[in-house]
């Protein structure tokens, strides 16, 4: 009997603590095809954040790390320096990206770090049971904004990738979602690219990876998605914020 | 005759680490221990290592605890306040059971404090300074030679227990010029299968983790871990004993301030006062044994420190309290004159605590 679709080998055969309809599975299982397609699962060296996808170096079968909240570029910095020919990369969501681990995230694009960053934004925190996070929309109801997110008492959602581009550091930052088909097949391009980029030499690669948290949104699965498409991408729209390889080569 | 240079403290820290094997050096600028990232800074490059400089001390030693679990000899320099910063990823570190070095040439505290010499973070560094149950190995040099030795120790004493190992200096010995010689120096290696290279695809994933959801398995991970420590408390202690033989009345100081004490002792000596020093070289482990077996002959202690007394609390204890123990401190970057500290051996000589 012909196989026509199977898990990726750079996953392990452990069970997804996730929650029915979170799309962190989609998401790991792109990275693993990727890392799959690219040969790489033995020089894979994979760092997971403190959130939803704390637990994912049980889930990658490459060697793994568990970082401290927010600092895996920080640590992925530290392990890429010591081997350059190995392929680092980390996996963090938004409330470690993007607020506890800012400065991580900036400084690590800054310098241009040859690493690639797989970053979830489901504009909460999920782990932690639903609270405001760095991306939560304006007027958004979470655990710790009741009322919904007033932007004149804890200021407006970060923009990580606009943010990050106007940075000379960074090679290659972008923008996907995994709300549809043809939204996921291109977040799986997105993400090859930016393992390509380290394995190329060319520094430090990001793809914002727009998400759903069914659970922590009070949704079911499939209003999720469609709030993704109507609330979320209006805000975070999907795009390369920056290129510089295709830049250079006038081909954006 | 061994060939000896002269070096600042702080250089010789940095020229050791080099001789130790380490590659890698992370930090963020704070004095006064800068001189360990220039001399870095200069040094590595030329000798395919890394010097990187981190945009904070939360920065750096998570990207030492991201090339220890790489397998290599690594290390960050800071001082006081900037190790506060550090204290969580020495928790995670210990958490991993991976080995890093790390140096603390103290300033004055609390808060911002002072960017003079001091010992107040002893209970910081012996005492945990991050989160949860660990412990570190802690080396208090009291000489430039020592900065140097202890230093190529603390990488040899981290790779074979799996611990940070500190080298808790101060800005004294940080900043002063002294010959010393690296001819004795004895590098240790060791295997680090745990060590993240890459499966190659030739073995199952290394995972380097401190999250045990599980509270049996965590516990299990405690138990464990604190047999090493057992294992650390009965090996390594080291100290130094200067005049104990025959002494009465023990002082008892490490670092800059275990100089300035053993001055005070030979000029208590003189006035024919029986008094000794014993100065502890771990600070974790403790040298209890010593400092109980002193216990039993002397008629008391004074701790000599640039803290508000923090070490003598570990004097307490290793002594169970049996004999009574002064206290001679300054501190804020303040250091007592050997005659403030005879004073103190004098009238514990009368009695006075």
């Amino acid at each position: 009997m012909a196989v026509v679709f199977e898990k990726p080998k750079a996953l392990t055969d452990a069970v997804f603590h996730y929650c029915p309809g979170c799309p962190h599975g989609i998401i790991h299982r792109l990275v693993a095809e990727v890392i799959d397609e690219l040969g790489i699962e033995g020089k894979a060296i994979g760092v997971a954040p403190v959130g939803c996808a704390v637990m994912a170096y049980d889930y990658f079968a490459c060697d793994m790390i568990e970082a401290a909240h927010g600092r895996a570029p920080a640590v992925a910095t530290g392990i890429k320096r010591c081997r350059p020919e190995n392929v680092v990369f980390t996996y963090q969501g938004d409330g470690d990206l993007a607020s506890i681990g800012m400065a991580e995230t900036v400084h690590s694009a800054a310098r241009n770090e040859n690493i690639t960053v797989i970053f979830v934004n489901n504009a909460i925190y999920g782990m932690t049971g639903g609270q405001m996070a760095p991306t939560s929309l304006p007027g958004q109801v979470t655990q710790t904004s009741p009322y919904g997110r007033d932007v004149n008492h804890c200021g407006w959602p970060i923009k990580v990738c606009e943010m990050l581009s106007t940075l000379e550091g960074p090679e290659y930052i972008t923008r996907v979602a995994v709300n549809n088909v043809k939204n996921v097949k291109n977040a799986k391009k997105a993400i090859k690219k930016a393992f390509q980029n380290q394995i190329e030499g060319k520094g430090f690669s990001l793809v914002e990876v727009v998400s759903a948290c069914p659970t922590n949104w009070g949704m079911t699965p499939q209003q999720a998605l469609e709030w993704v498409e109507s609330d979320m991408l209006p805000y975070y729209p999907i795009g390369v914020y920056k290129d510089r390889t295709a830049a250079k080569e006038g081909t954006v | 005759m061994a060939e000896r240079v002269l070096m600042k403290g702080n250089e010789a820290i940095a020229e050791a680490a080099i001789r130790a094997g380490c590659r890698h050096y992370f930090g963020y600028p704070i004095t006064p221990q800068t001189e360990i990232a220039a001399y870095m800074a200069k040094k590595m490059p030329k000798i395919g290592g890394v010097f990187l400089q981190a945009e904070s001390e939360v920065a750096s030693i998570n990207m030492v605890y991201g090339a220890a679990a790489a397998g290599m000899r690594v290390m960050t320099s800071s001082s006081s306040p900037g190790i506060s910063l550090k204290a969580e990823g020495l928790s995670y570190i210990a958490g991993s059971d991976v080995p890093a070095l790390v140096v603390n040439v103290q300033r004055g505290g609390p808060g911002l404090g002072g960017i003079q010499p001091s010992q107040s973070d002893y209970f910081q560094a012996t005492k945990g300074g991050g989160h949860g149950d660990y412990r570190m190995i802690v080396l208090a040099p009291a000489s430039v030679q020592e900065m140097a030795s202890l230093t190529i120790k603390g990488f040899n004493l981290a790779d074979k227990y799996l611990m940070t190992a500190m080298i808790l200096a101060d800005g004294t010995i940080g900043q002063m010029m002294e010959p010393i010689s690296f001819e004795d120096a004895e590098i240790e290696t060791y295997e680090k299968p745990w060590a993240l290279t890459g499966t190659n695809c030739e073995r199952k994933h290394n995972v380097v983790n401190s999250l045990y959801l599980k509270p049996d398995e965590l516990e299990a991970k405690n138990f464990e871990r604190y047999e090493r420590y057992k294992i650390v408390e009965q090996n390594e202690a080291m100290w130094e004993e200067y005049m104990m033989e025959d002494a009465e009345l023990c002082v008892v100081a490490f670092g800059i301030a275990s100089r300035v004490a053993k001055n005070a002792v030979a000029a208590a000596r003189a006035e024919g006062i029986k008094v000794g020093l014993i100065r502890p070289i771990t600070l974790w482990p403790f040298p209890k044994d010593a400092l109980a077996f002193a216990a039993e002959k002397v008629k008391g202690f004074v701790s000599v420190e640039l803290s508000m007394g923090q070490m003598i609390e570990d004097i307490r204890l290793a002594t169970q309290c049996n004999k009574p123990v002064g206290l001679c401190n300054r501190c804020g970057g303040m250091i007592p004159s050997p005659d403030e500290v005879l004073e103190s051996i004098r009238k514990a000589q009368k009695g006075e605590f």
